[in-house]
């Protein structure tokens, strides 16, 4: 499942609503990003996250199958917040649940790791120096390329 | 052909679409951008580096070598900073 939004969501809730009822599930992992209050060693007021809407669904959707592909995950969340946030505030959710806990948190750091390389957002940060846009990080993309043989 | 201006490159740019019909010579993305930098200072400053400017038509990442087609939606935009 795919969702973009505006809106906080409850982590608790979305695995509750995920693995209702699903006895085939054995593990379930779930991921959780937060907005930071500092940034290379600058203080960070808020930030806002714009995406390109219609081709993140896609890219969204795109990253689920290719994670179900992989393993045998019996359902998965990736939940994405758009809009501006301050430090402390949830940015993402990404929730795996598999019959058992190996395909879960492999599938949970896959998803994490390709949706922060190919998901098409962008942070703005407020700092006292001004706005600015944050660069893509290298390691961001070292840790998408580890799964790029398999 | 519609193109989409996000992030920094929609600010140096000045706008976030425009609708555009460029000249039967611009066949490919790598003459779109060509073809783009030379609209105005705010397209020059937007398109200088390449290497930080991506690319995606009709909504999937494409090269610079991926041809374009009337009605295309064309989409620059910097590497990606979500999750």
């Amino acid at each position: 499942m795919i969702r973009v939004q505006r809106e906080d969501f409850d982590a608790g809730a979305e695995i509750e609503r995920l693995a209702r009822g699903k006895h085939g599930i054995g593990g379930v992992v779930s991921f959780v990003g937060l907005v930071r209050d500092a940034a290379g060693g600058e203080r960070v007021g808020a930030m806002t996250l714009e995406h390109y809407p219609g081709m993140t669904e896609k890219k969204l959707a795109e990253i689920e199958a290719e994670a179900r592909r992989r393993w045998p995950i019996e359902d998965c969340l990736i939940l994405h917040r758009y809009g501006r946030l301050e430090p402390g505030e949830r940015i993402v959710l990404v929730i795996t649940a598999s019959a058992h806990r190996q395909a879960a948190f492999e599938a949970c750091e896959f998803l994490v790791d390709w949706l922060k390389t190919k998901a098409p957002f962008w942070k703005l940060e407020e700092t006292p120096a001004g706005s600015r846009w944050v660069e893509a990080r290298a390691g961001d993309d070292e840790a998408a390329k580890r799964w790029s043989a398999e | 052909m519609k193109l989409l201006y996000f992030a920094w490159l929609r600010a140096k740019i000045g706008i976030a679409e425009e609708t555009v019909d460029p000249p039967p010579s611009v066949a490919t993305v790598g003459a779109l951008l060509e073809w783009l930098k030379r609209r105005g200072p705010g397209f020059a400053e937007a398109l200088k580096d390449l290497s930080i400017v991506r690319v995606a038509v009709n909504q999937d990442y494409v090269p610079t070598s991926h041809p374009l087609k009337p009605g295309d939606e064309v989409a620059l935009f910097p590497p990606v900073t979500g999750g």
